[in-house]
């Protein structure tokens, strides 16, 4: 059992150790191809026997819990796990035609792999002193692929983004030391045990807030988003669609997990801070989107502005709010790495992503159309798409709450979010090409491997939204553990005495 | 720089300096030592050497990349975490192998322990060794 926990995490680093060995050397993508299938394939093994068997835990080492590190996976762990697992493996694919010899020499496919061991690790650990230790792989991971090709935008954008992070992570390091001073413990299951018995709750209050800033830096949440739009639209295509996907995510779901399993003491306090964060983060991600004329940077703002969707879901803490923040997680990620994916084909058929410099997609590449519509209807939340049922359970939990102004705002943020999408589509696509009469898609070199994945995507876009059902229940399921962390403790820490 | 007597010196040093390396890399089993203090210390070997005699010895005599050093080390590393398998244990989880062990005698102790803290030996020198060569390099 504890072997498929370690899978997920050992194939990606045995993967980067082997592309890092042979990098430069045209085996290197095909490396890294094999190992996220191999990794996917791993990913959708743990989530069938999660699914069957419920919470799984295994302690690594064979040091039993709470003093070893212990691999856990629920259905919220298991299927962040495979949607990691997807992304990564659809942007290998786009790494065929996205990623020049040069970057390959540098050792991109060992960093991309890295930095998905990182993410994975993230979702899969027990343990929060190792959840540090996997924010600093990812960070040094994503650090390292932000300025590879080292342009001096791309140097700008780093820095202001390892800058941003190290204040993030001394945050939550700092939170971890007094944490553990409190408790003597960093298990997360044996923490929510303990966390109850703590004589001052005022100060797990102060301390739930520097976890609330640490993972809200790392999550892109108002005000503290700023580093993002600042470095997303600078690197390679590839590398961006991961970072869209995963990164910001990673922060949110750190957040609902301890907002749900060890910081649910002083509900009215926190929670009502985080429904006033969502709120302006959706409004200040949506508004900084409009005034965008950049492919990149408008989706990297709507990156913010969805964010706060799911942190509303955290927010309003019922089982609906959380099925819904589940659900838009799932969701976001395949719709974002999407968007950035199709972005840098269109980049490369155009030649720029500055919006007014480019036009005539729609002319010349109908296929790209069609493909960029369903992701970007489906942010935008159109019926039958995936987007419009997570925007639809989480406007049904918050009027079921009675935060109708809560309500009202997700609605008006949606219809902003139109307005963004279809600038990108009057302007990259439907008028004509400002200097160049005919941009052609079939120009484009290594177009199949761009396509695939962006295709694939779409689809699951389109699975999602015309078959939400399962994927409801599922997430209904998954939100009913983050609400009665029983099971999970049971898990880890063995049936209670 | 060319100093004469840092170079004599350095033929001596750096000699030293990498025997006592594996000599802390063994002890650190049970003793203070390790993977990771024996890999500083022959990184600094090689340093000295390389503030001797150039980058260009230094890299000719480490013989690999420092990088793909690092790349092995991490590989092993990995490696010794996994062999865990084979005997049904979850990830890193120490497995040992007494050689010749007799009723009185415990042998010779080999483990994947050990395997780790070389895997560990040789990412701390690669790494190392790649930072500070392409350091002198930029002067």
């Amino acid at each position: 059992m504890s072997w498929l926990l370690s899978l997920p995490l050992i194939i990606p680093f045995a993967t980067a150790i082997a592309a890092f060995l042979v990098r430069g050397h045209a085996s290197g993508r095909w490396i890294s191809l094999t190992g996220s299938a191999i990794a996917l394939a791993a990913a959708i093994a743990l989530l069938m026997v999660v699914l069957d068997d419920g919470v799984i835990a295994g302690q690594m080492g064979g040091w039993p819990a709470p003093f070893g590190i212990t691999l856990v996976a629920d259905l919220l762990s298991a299927v962040m796990v495979l949607i990691t697992a997807i992304t990564a493996f659809a942007v290998a694919i786009y790494a065929f035609g996205d990623i020049d010899r040069r970057r390959e020499e540098l050792g991109y496919h060992a960093l991309f792999q890295t930095l998905i061991a990182g993410v994975t690790g993230a979702f899969l650990t027990g343990d929060l002193f190792n959840l540090y230790v996997w924010f600093e792989v990812m960070l040094i991971a994503s650090f390292g692929m932000l300025i590879l090709g080292g342009e001096k935008e791309q140097i700008d954008g780093g820095v202001k983004y390892v800058a941003l992070n190290l204040v993030s992570t001394l945050l939550f390091l700092s939170g971890i030391g007094l944490l553990y001073g409190m408790t003597g413990t960093l298990n997360l299951a044996d923490l929510a045990q303990k966390v109850e018995t703590i004589p001052n709750q005022g100060l797990l209050t102060a301390v739930a807030m520097m976890f609330m800033v640490g993972f809200g830096i790392k999550a892109a949440v108002f005000p503290l988003f700023f580093w993002l739009p600042a470095s997303y639209h600078t690197p390679s295509f590839a590398v961006s669609a991961v970072f869209a996907g995963l990164l910001t995510k990673v922060g949110v779901y750190a957040m609902i997990r301890m907002f749900t399993m060890i910081f649910d003491h002083d509900i009215g306090f926190t929670h009502t801070i985080l429904l006033w964060i969502a709120g302006f983060t959706m409004v200040t991600g949506v508004l900084g989107a409009a005034s965008q004329g950049d492919f990149r940077k408008i989706l990297s703002f709507h990156i913010i502005s969805q964010i706060g969707y799911m942190i509303l879901g955290l927010a309003l803490m019922t089982p609906l709010a959380l099925l819904g923040a589940v659900f838009y997680l799932v969701h976001h990620i395949i719709v974002k790495a999407n968007l950035f994916l199709i972005a840098g084909i269109a980049s490369r058929a155009t030649g720029s992503t500055d919006l007014y410099r480019i036009g005539g997609l729609y002319a010349s590449s109908p296929l790209l159309a069609v493909l960029f519509l369903i992701p970007a209807f489906s942010l935008a939340g159109f019926p039958p798409l995936s987007g419009f049922w997570a925007k639809y359970v989480l406007v049904k939990a918050s009027l079921d709450a009675e935060f109708w102004f809560m309500a009202f705002i997700a609605l008006a943020v949606g219809l902003m979010t139109i307005f963004s999408m279809t600038k990108i589509w009057a302007e990259a696509f439907w008028k004509p090409h400002p200097t160049n009469p005919d941009p052609a898609l079939d120009q484009v070199p290594h177009r199949g491997a761009l396509l695939l994945p962006v295709a694939g995507l779409a689809v699951l876009t389109m699975v999602i939204g015309l078959y939400p059902e399962p994927f409801v229940v599922f997430a209904e399921r998954a939100a009913a553990q983050l609400l009665d962390p029983t099971a999970y403790i049971t898990a880890v820490l063995g049936a209670a005495p | 720089m060319n100093s004469i007597i840092l170079i004599a010196g350095a033929r001596l040093l750096v000699v030293l300096m990498l025997v006592f390396s594996l000599f802390m890399l063994i002890r650190g089993h049970n003793e203070p030592g390790g993977g990771f203090i024996g890999g500083l210390l022959a990184a600094i070997g090689f340093v000295v050497y390389a503030i001797a005699c150039g980058t260009r010895d230094a890299r000719r005599a480490l013989r690999f990349r420092p990088s793909s050093i690092a790349g092995t080390g991490l590989g092993l590393a990995l490696l010794a975490g996994v062999m865990a398998a084979i005997w049904g244990d979850t990830l890193f989880t120490g497995q040992w192998l007494f050689l010749g062990a007799t009723e009185t005698d415990k042998g010779w102790p080999l483990s994947t322990v050990l395997l780790f803290d070389i895997g560990v030996y040789l990412v701390v020198l690669g790494a190392i060794l790649s930072i500070v060569f392409s350091l002198e390099e930029a002067v």
